[in-house]
């Protein structure tokens, strides 16, 4: 298939191509590391995430309108504003669920799913209720929408860098958080060993609340940035919700560093296969893989050693 | 427009709103008529010998849409304009001198429960009509129950074509009546040769580009340099814009459908992709879609369709005038919805050439009926249940509208088995 | 009553002897009852069909209680088995309306409408077995349970279990869904193998037709209802009951864990597979909207509403959330997706068993005192209250 193109346009083909791999791993890195946190650290099993993430797209929406019909000056900045309001609005609805459901539940991670199920077809009827059945077009600030001219043929688009960057800044975020904060190091005590870790002093449950609430906020923030790429409405979120958990199981649901890895692995093979296949085998293929692979190594790429 | 959609979509589901649209859909319209208008029809016994739900003074007529789940969004136009036609037809005397009742029932985006609510509309009920249906597969599940229990369906949207019953009118374009002559201006106009199809993984896109791809090698003689197929949902399109990239085709024909179709245009945009230098055909994209896409992202695309809003003519200026006064100043109108508004029209003109509601001779007196007022102009319907129509070409704007730059000189005859492309 | 989960271990293994207690018998005749002569009797032939449609959802809830309720393993693909059934059983009704006589306007007579439209001009090799009824009859139950063997094998030999075995299962629906969906030339795509008309020559779309199949529905629900008795009761049964509370100390005692949960796995499997069958049958169509992840966790809910430890609560689950569904939706279709998803959260919170818990609680006891009136002394009423802990 490459016999009729010049070198030159292959290479700013591969170079295109291997930045929407990158884009791709970053958007599979935001969707997953919300979930990693609250499966891999607490093991609920979150059906709701992709609902969380839409809030934080919703948020986005918000905020667009009332920009630009009340402080349209302000406008090229919005996005920045919006991320934040929709970390805190997914978080503090995650927390509002911890205490009213999830902690009810730690015992029993296989309930966790149903009743999670369940919140996700409340808050799919909220959104329809509040914002209607359609999608809602979420307008963005002039500055990132195009692409970057890299050379002649070479683009970049710039909002697939933006959504690298803010990838990039939460996943650092998170792990200092996790690894050198105080903070983290209650969460990750009281995910080893829970009564431990309360006889020593920790507030367990108020550790578990704040820990699925940052689980929640980055789903929202994560939603936030998809609104630039992909569409707004009230079953949007459901389109994650495999892919997320693929992404998290694959990487050894304990481990951060295996979230990023299956990540880049999974997102490179689908966007490799899809430049060589159709778009619908190579998703087939790609996911045959992952299970393919969960079946003969289940414990994922990465696992911590725990003692049960 | 959400807040619009949201009020919408209340009213609609508002358990006494939709009892008052049930029966009443125009009294405060009918109170003003006087009171024999009704009175003038023919004798009962006359008109209906089948055992159809039809009285001295009311004629039923079923809608069967999805008014919950995933379809919800795409139905909505549809049952609102059936609702408006029959609203006035209502109002200018009804059919035969019988006012039309209309039954509602939801399919819930499930093709069971349509196939379920079908049985229930023909056998319970005895709608003597029922417009509905959205999706292939709906159509495909009532299909069966239409033809085992001798109904009459009226469907409105464009579809691929292979199918013909006796049973169902079929208001919208099929395939080749859409595309074709989308094709050709594109090639004649823009100079296309060379061709990517994108498209969503189900019969529709397959089938459609099927007959597009033996139009461009056989007719046209030009190349179609890619074909893609993504699965319904799917909401990363990066690989495929580059290959887009890479063929560099003159133009890229389209038909993604549903939350894929947001994502494919603001990544197209994204990625560098200048609308209004790249040619980009689609056969997806009405109004409706551009809501959730935002005209921003798809100015400057083509869309072909045998209705846009933006038609300039005197039955279409009074449609969206009334369309928008039974259902709000913000909402729009596409293809589907407007087909959908033709179908309770013609049933009522086949009825009165019958002289009866009776399903078979509904049936034979169709073929050749014209009908003058339709906002797209004038149509007729075909022996093959199908309806001649012009095809439009329209160029997306900002604003959501489209700039309609091209109008078939002719009728085009509807071919739902076409020779050549299978 | 700590764990929801420990009276019923205790009911289990207290009981040794008989095969099902009068209670049980009771209430096995009381739905025999039920489906067989009330409903019958006082529903219309279209609501019969209906209520047959939501009783092949029973076979899967049945499948459910099994694998998860006694063996601990949720799976959320039950709809592949369900639609891998029902799939087989359409593809031979489809090759029987496809017949050469039928089909005579297509470029190549006598293979199904949708595969003429995509250019196969032959019948493909796995489509051929099912033009006998009995090779179909058998593939029905074949394939699945295959499936569900080859999937479950790998897994419980690695010791992949709970939330992992839930998650990879819900990942193939999704992959059997895009694959049916996008491989249309075979499958008949999105809108299903549709328009099937005969049985081995008798019309299956007549509402006589529909009364008969409800009925065969009816008895071979019952049958499996006995049959998963059966294997509740047995030897098996209870060390399905101990490998999900103690894994370990099952293996321990020299029993093959992994084989009892491929088994159990399997069994659900054919129960839903002979659902999806029957559901063709009825409905008169099969399509991948069966398949996916949404259907297969309804499913789910339907064993979790009757009572994820409860045979007869399976049933009374899933027409109680279907019979809601049909008549919230119809009324009030804003309301019922809320309904829906509190009826989630409220079976988990405050009923972990369901129906089945609130009959056992509440009116069994009180009706063994009747029964029993005073020869004997009344059995101790196990304490209500929340039953989580």
């Amino acid at each position: 298939m490459f016999g009729d193109y010049s070198l030159g346009d292959l290479g700013a083909i591969f170079a295109m191509q291997g930045f929407a791999g990158l884009i791709l791993f970053s958007v599979y890195v935001l969707m997953a590391l919300g979930l990693a946190i609250i499966f891999g650290q607490m093991g609920v099993i979150n059906m709701a995430h992709g609902e969380f993430m839409i809030l934080g797209a919703y948020m986005t929406y918000l905020c667009s309108t009332f920009f630009q019909s009340y402080l349209p000056a302000l406008f090229p900045g919005y996005f920045f504003l919006a991320m934040v309001l929709a970390f805190c609005a997914s978080g503090a609805l995650g927390m509002l669920v911890e205490l009213a459901l999830i902690r009810h539940l730690y015992k029993r991670p296989l309930d966790t799913l149903l009743a999670t199920w369940g919140l996700s077809l409340i808050l799919q009827q909220a959104y329809r209720s509040i914002f209607g059945a359609r999608e809602v077009g979420v307008e963005l600030p002039t500055w990132l929408i195009g692409s970057v001219q890299v050379t002649e043929s070479i683009e970049i688009p710039i909002n697939g860098l933006f959504v690298m960057a803010v990838t990039t800044l939460i996943t650092v975020g998170v792990a200092l958080l996790i690894y050198r904060s105080r903070f983290g190091q209650q969460v990750r005590a009281v995910m080893a060993n829970r009564p431990m870790a309360g006889a020593v002093g920790i507030d367990t449950e108020k550790v578990d609340r704040y820990t699925f609430g940052l689980g929640c906020g980055i789903a929202g923030v994560a939603g936030s940035a998809f609104t630039m790429i992909g569409s707004t409405g009230p079953t949007s979120g459901q389109l994650y919700i495999v892919d997320t958990f693929l992404i998290v199981v694959f990487g050894g649901a304990a481990s951060l560093l295996g979230t990023i890895a299956s990540a880049f692995s999974i997102s490179q093979t689908q966007s490799t296969l899809e430049f060589f296949l159709s778009g619908s085998m190579a998703k087939v293929l790609t996911l045959l893989a992952v299970v393919g692979i969960l079946m003969l190594r289940p414990q994922g790429l990465f696992t911590l050693k725990v003692r049960r | 427009m959400a807040d619009g959609d949201h009020d919408l979509n209340r009213g609609l589901r508002s358990p006494l709103r939709r009892k008052l649209l049930m029966g009443l859909a125009a009294a405060p319209a009918l109170s003003l008529l006087p009171r024999n208008a009704f009175a003038a029809g023919p004798a009962t016994s006359a008109v209906s010998t089948t055992g159809l739900a039809v009285t001295d003074t009311e004629v039923t007529c079923g809608i069967l849409h999805s008014i919950t789940g995933t379809m919800a969004i795409s139905e909505t136009g549809a049952q609102q304009a059936e609702k408006l036609a029959i609203a006035q037809i209502n109002e200018a005397g009804g059919i035969l001198g019988r006012k039309i009742k209309i039954i509602q029932e939801d399919g819930a985006s499930d093709w069971p429960t349509f196939a379920e609510k079908a049985k229930k509309l023909l056998v319970n009920d005895k709608c003597a009509a029922v417009m509905g249906c959205w999706t292939s597969a709906s159509r495909k599940a009532v299909l069966p129950v239409f033809e085992q229990y001798n109904g009459l369906l009226y469907y409105p949207t464009f579809y691929e074509g292979l199918e013909q019953s006796k049973n169902v009118f079929y208001t919208g374009q099929e395939a080749t009546q859409q595309i074709l002559a989308g094709l050709d201006w594109v090639h004649k106009e823009k100079g296309g040769d060379t061709f990517f199809f994108v498209g969503s993984d189900y019969i529709w896109p397959r089938t459609s580009n099927k007959i597009a791809r033996k139009h461009v090698e056989n007719v046209l003689k030009g190349k179609v340099v890619g074909e893609e197929y993504f699965p319904l949902g799917h909401t990363q399109f990066n690989s495929v814009i580059n290959k887009i990239k890479l063929t560099k085709p003159k133009v890229i024909f389209t038909d993604v459908v549903g939350g894929s179709n947001v994502a494919f245009y603001k990544q197209l945009k994204a990625s560098g992709i200048d609308l209004s230098k790249q040619v980009l055909l689609t056969i997806s994209v009405t109004e409706d879609e551009i809501d959730g896409i935002g005209g921003d992202n798809i100015a400057g695309a083509y869309s072909c369709m045998k209705y846009f809003q933006s038609i300039e003519n005197d039955n279409n200026k009074k449609f969206v005038a009334d369309f928008k006064k039974m259902w709000g100043e913000k909402t729009v109108i596409g293809d589907v919805t407007q087909a959908a508004y033709l179908g309770p029209y013609l049933w009522k003109m086949a009825c009165e050439k019958a002289g009866s509601f009776d399903v078979d001779k509904v049936v034979a007196a169709s073929p050749d009926l014209e009908f003058k007022g339709a906002p797209e102009g004038y149509v007729r319907i075909d022996p093959n249940h199908h309806l001649w129509s012009k095809t439009r070409v329209g160029k997306a704007k900002p604003d959501g509208q489209f700039e309609i730059v091209y109008t078939s000189p002719e009728l085009i005859k509807p071919d739902p088995f076409p020779k050549g492309y299978q | 009553m700590k764990n929801p989960v420990q009276t019923l271990t205790k009911s289990v293994t207290v009981n040794d002897n008989p095969f099902m207690k009068p209670i049980e018998w009771l209430s096995l005749a009381l739905l025999a009852l039920v489906l067989l002569v009330v409903l019958p009797s006082l529903l219309d032939a279209f609501r019969l069909n209906l209520v047959g449609k939501y009783l092949t959802y029973a076979f899967v809830a049945l499948g459910l209680v099994i694998c998860w309720g006694y063996a601990g393993i949720l799976s959320l693909g039950q709809g592949c088995f369900f639609g891998l059934g029902g799939y087989c059983m359409a593809m031979y009704l489809k090759l029987e309306a496809s017949s050469v006589a039928n089909t005579k306007i297509q470029s190549t007579p006598g293979i199904p409408d949708f595969m003429d439209w995509n250019q196969i001009t032959e019948l493909p090799w796995f489509w051929k077995p099912f033009q006998s009824l009995p090779l179909t009859l058998i593939l029905v139950v074949a394939v699945p349970v295959l499936f569900a063997f080859a999937i479950s094998a790998a897994m419980f030999k690695r010791r992949v279990g709970g939330t992992y075995f839930a998650i990879i299962t819900q990942a193939i629906a999704a992959i059997l869904t895009i694959l049916i969906v996008g491989q249309q030339g075979y499958t008949g795509g999105i809108n299903g193998i549709t328009d099937l008309r005969t049985l081995h020559g008798w019309d299956i779309r007549t509402d006589s037709a529909h009364t008969i199949l409800y009925f065969v529905n009816g008895g071979l629900l019952l049958g499996c209802i006995l049959i998963a008795q059966f294997v509740k009761k047995s030897k098996l049964g209870r060390i399905l009951v101990a490998m999900r509370d103690k894994e370990d100390r099952v293996r321990f005692s020299g029993y093959s864990v992994a084989g009892f949960k491929v088994f159990a796995f399997c069994l659900a499997a054919a129960f839903a597979a002979i659902g999806g069958a029957m559901f063709t049958l009825q409905v008169g169509f099969m399509s991948p909207s069966f398949v996916g992840i949404v259907p297969s966790i309804e499913m789910v809910i339907y064993a979790a509403v009757g009572g994820r430890m409860s045979l007869f609560g399976a049933v009374w689950g899933t027409l109680l959330v279907n019979w809601a569904k049909t008549s919230f939706s119809e009324s009030f279709p804003d309301l019922w997706l809320f309904g829906l998803g509190a009826l989630f959260i409220a079976v988990v919170l405050a009923f972990p068993n369901g129906l089945a818990g609130i009959w056992r609680e509440h009116i069994e006891p009180r009706l063994t005192r009747r029964v029993k009136g005073l020869r004997a002394p009344p059995p101790a009423i196990v304490p209500h209250g929340a039953p989580a802990e």
